[in-house]
């Protein structure tokens, strides 16, 4: 039988050195016996046995499991893990055999120490010590569960690199000062402040933040286990915090509803005056204001906002698409997604300047079913449509203009009123009631949906012949 | 006016906040205090510095910079027309509380709100100006969560995000018609515009980043932890069904990384439009399973409302187990072969659960014994699952499966 005395228990560097060597000469873990050491005896006894590192190899993750796991108290510690290297240098997959009873332990006792960790992070409360050339220090008492101050410590050099301060615990402490972290032997709560003025403000904080009305005390202790609140300063108030919680509630419920606020009338805001009747709407700028608060149809009660038509009030062409997309609804402008980049790049090759155009859709809310994180577009009903003509229509008075391209089937139906398929109309130019060109061509999202390359290319093609013709009878 | 001494200040701006779910620190970039050799980190992982005997997280400082308030929402604490007492702290006294408090590690950082004070704009810019101090003068590197004020200017939203972490915009209801009878200033329009201006800002600046020509040349980020809301449960008419046909719309349109569901409580000074009721905590319990099964379960909203009746979920039981129990055919699942989607279907199985099950089964079959291992309640999965050892029969489709995990009756009076 093999004697391995560790001088410092839940040194992580010390363990594997040894596990190391022992693990090279073949010695198997039912023939060692793992002691820890109060007087500091030898690491080896007599026969230590040191082996070259990375002698043996090990997975990387077991080796990040075991430096956590070494910090655990149960004496056994030291001894399983060896059994576990030892089993984990002749089965790679060891560490995945998740139902193993070792494994399981060491999963059960690595999740123990992360959790110490994490609560180590978040429960040791500083108190000031005082501050010299404008850099102040600070001063802590805490005790883990685990010996896991060297695990923690990096974490408050990171967050408090502007400050000097120092961790005290029963094992060990950790000082960071003039950016130099040390660590050095554990020590005892009277060697840290035993107040601080914030405190104060902390507890009342703490009081102020809990609602007595939704006690919740399992919750509470489940996750702030009472282990630790003798080092929290605000665990003091809660019991009577919860003492005084079911009268305050029923204080709330009996009081009779006193009278308003008198300041209510001084202090509230005007509701304004934006709800424009349908004969106020006289301008380009009406219209773009008005139809953001359309009740006409219920798809406005998902939709972000109205996406008014865009361009020149003296347009010579108006194009009308179906509807605002996503990237339409959330910017407030038409054309701006992916459909808009297609047309885009038609309109420039057809000769076209977006600038001097009016764009708008026959529908102003973007209809749409959610899906997770996004959201499908939907075809509009006639319906839809047909009631938001009103505002289609309103824009067309205002622009006045020449010719009107409509960009898929909803477009047409927007602009005609009637249901009609874009092969029977395309290619021609008809004439709308007052005199106004028409021309019907597909909307530059069917192009998007093609995939078939070659048949997207011919189709474009068409698209950009379409928007060519616009472009000659517009001149 | 009137200048009250801090803790004073600090215990009423502390309890007008409280009402605001949130105190997530989680999901942020990594930054920490080295290069600046200033104060503040954080790691991904947020972190809860307290819990209250509410069995809320305390992470964040959650304060308002002020709750004088010229909306009047019925439920609010902080309407117009309650006679709470009111103050205000100045942006400096929110910088100094955040940075004692920061530096004694009792918070992770700052969630900021306020009442309305002389219009959306003039708010908006005070949160923005305390956050700019912390990190412009302080290089403050820890966690900022701004309320956005709905109908503020973009261009106030943009410089928010500059500097915030996580920025977010209550919808309070989930109905056009509970806003317009409890909140008659806030208009859903406005708020829904408010989270596109911050979707927007996001995806520039994801944009820029993508787009950049020196790889080392960061564009700033916009407010790397996303956007989030809440709704009140149990203040009006409103159904589960009404609320999360809101909660599906918000995640799709806005990228949402949370909705909040916070049962209405008791407030002082209380409108007489409510009732005086107990918070319905299990109502919004069941809510936030259901939040999670839309999320992270491949659950479609239509889906887990037919385990619901009249729009409502189920309060006795969980809305997974909810559905199982009226898509009977679906089971039993066999653990061995199953696809991930499925067993994640299975009542009782958590994502966590599931991911141990997949790995551990490539190397072997598994049995109800190994199972135990991988998951915390094999008894509540044994109707819906099949291993080489179990079989569940007639119990799949036995009528008092309900029974079987329902709480007896004066259980749930408690929970509620």
């Amino acid at each position: 039988m093999r004697e391995v005395v560790l001088k410092e228990p839940g040194d992580f560097a010390e363990w594997r050195s040894a596990a190391r060597g022992l693990l090279a000469s073949g010695i198997a873990p039912d023939d060692v016996s793992w002691r820890g050491s109060a007087e500091g005896a030898s690491l080896f006894g007599d026969e230590a046995v040191v082996a070259p590192a990375g002698a043996v190899s090990l997975p990387r993750e077991l080796l990040e499991i075991a430096e956590r796991v070494i910090c655990h108290r149960d004496p056994e510690t030291a001894a399983r893990l060896y059994r576990i290297i030892w089993r984990a240098a002749r089965d790679r997959q060891l560490l995945a055999r998740t139902t193993d009873s070792e494994i399981d332990w060491l999963r059960k006792a690595d999740k123990a120490i992360r959790r110490d960790v994490h609560k180590m992070h978040a429960f040791v409360r500083f108190r000031r010590l005082g501050e010299e050339a404008g850099r102040e220090s600070f001063a802590a008492w805490f005790e883990p569960t685990h010996r896991i101050l060297r695990l923690t410590a990096p974490f408050f050099q990171r967050r408090f690199y502007g400050m000097d301060w120092a961790i005290v615990t029963p094992d060990a402490r950790a000082i960071w000062q003039d950016e130099t972290l040390n660590y050095g032997p554990g020590g005892t709560k009277d060697e840290v402040p035993d107040s601080d003025l914030v405190e104060d403000q902390w507890r009342t904080y703490y009081g102020a933040i809990f609602n007595p009305a939704r006690v919740k005390i399992d919750a509470m202790r489940a996750e702030m286990p009472k282990k630790y609140w003798k080092n929290l300063p605000e665990a003091q108030d809660i019991a009577p915090l919860l003492a005084g919680a079911e009268a305050r509630v029923e204080r709330m419920r009996e009081a009779a509803v006193s009278m308003a606020n008198p300041l209510t009338d001084k202090w509230r805001t005007r509701v304004p005056e934006d709800l424009l009747l349908d004969d106020d709407v006289k301008t380009l700028a009406d219209v773009a204001r008005a139809v953001d608060r359309c009740t006409r149809c219920p798809l406005y009660c998902n939709a972000t906002q109205g996406v008014a038509g865009e361009g020149p009030e003296r347009a010579r062409i108006m194009l009308v698409g179906e509807q605002p997309g996503d990237q339409e609804d959330l910017q407030g402008r038409p054309f701006v997604g992916p459909a808009g980049q297609v047309l885009n790049e038609a309109l420039e090759e057809a000769g076209l300047d977006r600038t001097r155009l009016f764009l708008t859709n026959a529908v102003k809310h973007f209809k749409f079913e959610p899906r997770g994180k996004r959201r499908l577009h939907q075809n509009p009903t006639t319906g839809e449509i047909d009631i938001c003509r009103w505002w289609l229509d309103k824009e067309r008075a205002l622009v006045q203009p020449d010719l009107i391209v409509t960009l898929g089937a909803s477009a047409l139906r927007g602009v005609t009123g009637k249901s009609a398929s874009i092969t029977s109309m395309r290619g021609a130019v008809h004439e709308l009631e007052g005199g106004t060109k028409l021309i019907a061509t597909i909307h530059p999202s069917f192009l998007l949906r093609l995939p078939d390359r070659e048949r997207a290319a011919k189709e474009r093609a068409l698209f950009v012949a379409d928007l060519a013709l616009a472009r000659k009878l517009a001149a | 006016m009137s200048a009250k001494p801090i803790l004073e200040k600090l215990a009423v701006l502390a309890d007008a906040a409280k009402y605001d779910a949130s105190c997530a620190s989680s999901g942020t970039v990594r930054r920490d205090s080295v290069g600046t050799k200033a104060i503040g980190s954080t790691e991904g992982m947020g972190i809860c510095h307290s819990y209250a005997p509410d069995g809320r997280c305390i992470s964040l400082l959650k304060i308002l910079l002020t709750n004088f308030c010229i909306y009047d929402c019925r439920f609010c604490i902080n309407r117009a027309s309650s006679n709470v007492e009111r103050a205000r702290f100045s942006p400096q006294e929110v910088v100094r509380l955040t940075l004692d408090f920061y530096k004694r590690n009792y918070i992770e950082g700052l969630f900021l709100s306020s009442g309305i004070i002389r219009s959306e704009d003039y708010t908006m810019e005070q949160l923005v100006e305390v956050a700019r101090i912390l990190r412009e003068e302080h290089r403050f590197g820890g966690y900022i969560h701004l309320k956005t004020i709905a109908g503020a200017d973009p261009g106030l939203i943009a410089l928010a995000g500059l500097y915030a972490d996580r920025l977010s915009t209550n919808v309070e209801l989930p109905t056009e018609e509970g806003l317009s009878s409890f909140a008659p200033e806030k208009k859903p329009e406005t708020i829904r515009k408010t989270m596109a201006s911050v979707r927007v800002g996001a995806d520039a600046a994801i944009e820029a980043a993508k787009s950049r020509l020196i790889g080392k040349a960061k564009p700033p980020r916009f407010a790397p932890a996303g956007q989030s809301t809440q709704m009140i449960v149990g203040a009006d008419a409103a159904r589960d069904d009404d609320i999360l046909k809101t909660a599906t719309n918000l995640y799709s349109g806005y990228q949402l990384r949370r909705v909040y569901y916070s049962a209405y409580s008791p407030i002082p000074d209380a409108s007489q439009d409510l009732p005086p009721v107990r918070p319905p905590l299990m109502r919004e319990h069941r809510l936030y399973q259901a939040d999670w099964l839309l999320r992270f379960y491949g659950f479609e909203r239509a889906e887990i409302m037919e385990g619901a009746r009249g729009g409502m979920l189920d309060l006795a039981i969980d809305p997974k187990l909810a559905w199982a129990l009226q898509r009977r055919e679906a089971f039993p699942v066999d653990i061995n072969r199953a696809p991930r989607e499925l067993l994640l279907r299975v009542p009782g199985l958590g994502t966590r659960a599931v991911d141990r099950i997949v790995a551990a089964r490539r190397l072997g079959k598994l049995r109800l014994g190994d199972l135990a291992k991988l998951t915390a309640s094999v008894k509540k999965v044994l109707p819906f699952i099949v291993t080489p050892d179990w079989r569940p029969g007639k119990l799949t489709d036995s009528a008092d499966l309900r029974a079987r995990f329902a709480p007896p009756a004066e259980q749930l009076a408690l929970a509620l």
